[in-house]
């Protein structure tokens, strides 16, 4: 598994992929940052980050397009299945080298927030008066950081599954925006929806209803357990593709 | 070493392999022999682990590949048919992925050192697996095989798309790894079989047609009666000549013409050569023989025979066809052969019940 974790994390580098999906998603962050906190000057990132979740609709399928459908096309998953590695020890791999890549861009786009601790740090001094708190809310960075972290993850779990069923890597990113993309506007359908039971089926799937806990800093279990779910699922459902072209 | 029993592979409907056993000893390399389509790559596939089988069971080493697959494959090096390659790794990197990806625990530098001596790959152990001529990325392959020293290599049509000297130089290098190895490979090029394997096992449809010794199959061969002529003269009396001469078993005019020498075809009774004597009877005659070719019974031959019964393709191969079903000849030999020996087994068997009883 960590030999199969190492080569992935290294083709993501050798081809531009991974330049390409660092810079654009750094870049984005930043931008974000600049039109919606700074650009209403203020201190509230929550907005920030629940545009950031619309930026995984292209990114993630760019981290995810290749893992298997690029195997599948160059017959290398021959090799992967027929070396002593079991179907998990192999979807695990590619799934945290996908993840690490993606944890790290996130990690590095929290530079953004500097800007906004230092303006804070200049307007309390320039205060005569003490007030109780003013600058960003740390929760709410810390709380969104590991929200959009959660998030992420249950979408590469999607697009490596989607990944799995094809060996076209164009076909695999489209199918898997289409699917994030549902999944992050469903909630939108659901406010033209009466019927209260569709309404709770449709929040079942709705990535962003369980979001907004996170935003006030505050780590709902209960979320956390449904995006690591979707994650299993999605990761389950890769390993049950591999296992059934094995014995079909 | 490898053991398979009863094994079935059913695509849908569709039946790829038809209930084939064979066991491979260890240090033996044994030819998977059939035309595409056969279900060799399919065995393959599923000696390695990479598919199931419907029923029926695979072991190596004494460990059942679909029931302990990871310690079953540690005792495998596969090469498929199309090697697999990641194009932009380095044959480094490429060749340090698979021994970490393999769990080798054998010294790696000087490990993947012997297997790049072996195979010949150092001078290109720096480049990027992209920029290698077809040859080399096979080499490659057949090297990431080697990686652990597995007892069991597997390959699969190991010559495909070579050229000539890198084809006889895999040969080469196939038989030196059946000195430590147990190899088995699969090709539908019977030279290929003949050069390097210990045994051949025929396959076609899913099922196996023989399985016999190379040396059994190849005496055969050499067991040479069938002689094409070109001879100089009345086409309708030379041949009346050949059909009564004695020690000819079969003679046939082949519509073949060289300018004003016509060819034919005589087949003579085992154990008499009758190149000398027709010589001289030719030469009496005033009918100048121009050309003899030893026709043989190639591998071909008999690949065909035995594959193909139902369907020859074109109008040289039915009449060959025909004239080999007419004549008492070498492949019903090899099948009496084959014949003799299942009863001289069953006989042993019926002793060793006979013992039993006592």
């Amino acid at each position: 598994m960590f030999a199969i974790y190492k080569k992935e994390l290294r083709s993501y580098f050798i081809n531009a992929i991974g330049y390409v999906y660092m810079g654009v998603f750094l870049a984005i962050a930043a931008l974000l940052l600049c039109y919606t906190t700074l650009g209403s000057s203020s201190y509230d990132t929550s907005t920030y980050f629940t545009f950031m979740l619309f930026t995984f609709i292209i990114l993630i399928p760019l981290l995810t397009m290749k893992l298997f459908a690029e195997e599948k096309k160059l017959r290398t998953e021959q090799l992967l299945l027929t070396a002593p590695v079991t179907i998990w020890g192999m979807v695990l791999g590619k799934f945290f080298a996908a993840a690490t890549i993606f944890v790290s861009s996130v990690l590095i786009s929290c530079i953004n927030f500097f800007p906004l601790y230092s303006i804070a740090s200049d307007e309390r001094a320039s205060l005569e008066y003490s007030v109780v708190h003013i600058g960003p809310s740390t929760a709410t960075i810390v709380g969104c950081t590991i929200g959009i972290v959660l998030v992420g993850f249950a979408f590469i779990a999607i697009g490596m599954f989607v990944s799995s069923l094809t060996e076209n890597q164009l076909a695999a990113a489209v199918i898997s925006i289409s699917i994030i993309v549902v999944m992050l506007l469903l909630n939108v359908l659901n406010n033209y929806i009466d019927t209260y039971a569709i309404r709770v089926v449709i929040d079942w799937f709705c990535v962003l209803s369980r979001f907004s806990s996170f935003s006030y800093g505050y780590i709902d279990l209960g979320s956390v357990f449904y995006y690591l779910s979707i994650t299993g699922v999605f990761l389950l459902l890769t390993v049950r593709v591999y296992d059934k072209r094995r014995w079909g | 070493m490898i053991k398979i029993d009863h094994l079935v592979k059913n695509y849908g409907s569709n039946c790829a392999v038809d209930d084939v056993s064979f066991e491979v000893e260890k240090g033996e390399i044994v030819g998977l022999l059939g035309p595409n389509g056969a279900g060799k790559s399919t065995t393959m596939n599923i000696l390695t682990g990479y598919l199931s089988a419907t029923s029926g069971s695979v072991s190596i080493a004494g460990l059942d590949v679909l029931e302990n697959p990871l310690e079953a494959k540690k005792h495998i090096g596969y090469l498929p048919e199309q090697p697999p390659l990641y194009l932009d790794m380095t044959v480094e990197e490429y060749l340090i992925f698979n021994y970490n990806l393999k769990n080798c625990k054998l010294n790696r530098d000087k490990h993947l050192a012997e297997i790049c001596d072996v195979v010949k790959i150092t001078d290109v152990y720096k480049r990027v697996i992209k920029h290698l001529s077809k040859g080399y990325r096979q080499r490659v392959g057949i090297a990431q095989a080697l990686i652990g020293s597995p007892e069991v290599i597997i390959f699969d049509e190991p010559t495909v798309g070579l050229d000539p000297k890198q084809i006889i130089e895999v040969r080469n290098l196939i038989r030196t790894l059946g000195r430590d190895h147990t190899v088995i490979l699969s090709t539908h090029i019977l030279q290929e079989v003949q050069a390097v394997c210990d045994r051949i096992v025929i396959i076609n449809k899913g099922k196996i047609v023989a399985d016999e010794k190379t040396e059994n199959i190849t005496r055969a061969v050499e067991n040479n009666r069938r002689f094409n002529l070109k001879i100089c003269g009345p086409q309708k009396e030379v041949l009346a000549m050949l059909k009564a001469k004695p020690g000819i078993v079969y003679a046939e005019l082949l519509a073949q013409r060289d300018g004003e020498a016509y060819t034919y075809m005589i087949e003579s009774e085992v154990g008499i050569d009758v190149r000398k004597s027709l010589f001289y009877t030719l030469a009496e005659k005033n009918w100048p023989l121009i050309g003899m070719e030893a026709l043989g019974m190639s591998l071909e031959d008999i690949f065909i025979t035995i594959v193909d019964q139902s369907a020859p393709k074109n109008r040289y191969e039915r009449k060959a066809q025909r004239s080999r079903n007419q004549r008492s000849s070498i492949e019903t030999e090899v099948a009496k052969n084959m014949v003799a020996k299942n009863e001289k087994k069953e006989a042993e068997l019926s002793d060793l019940f006979d013992d039993d009883k006592k």
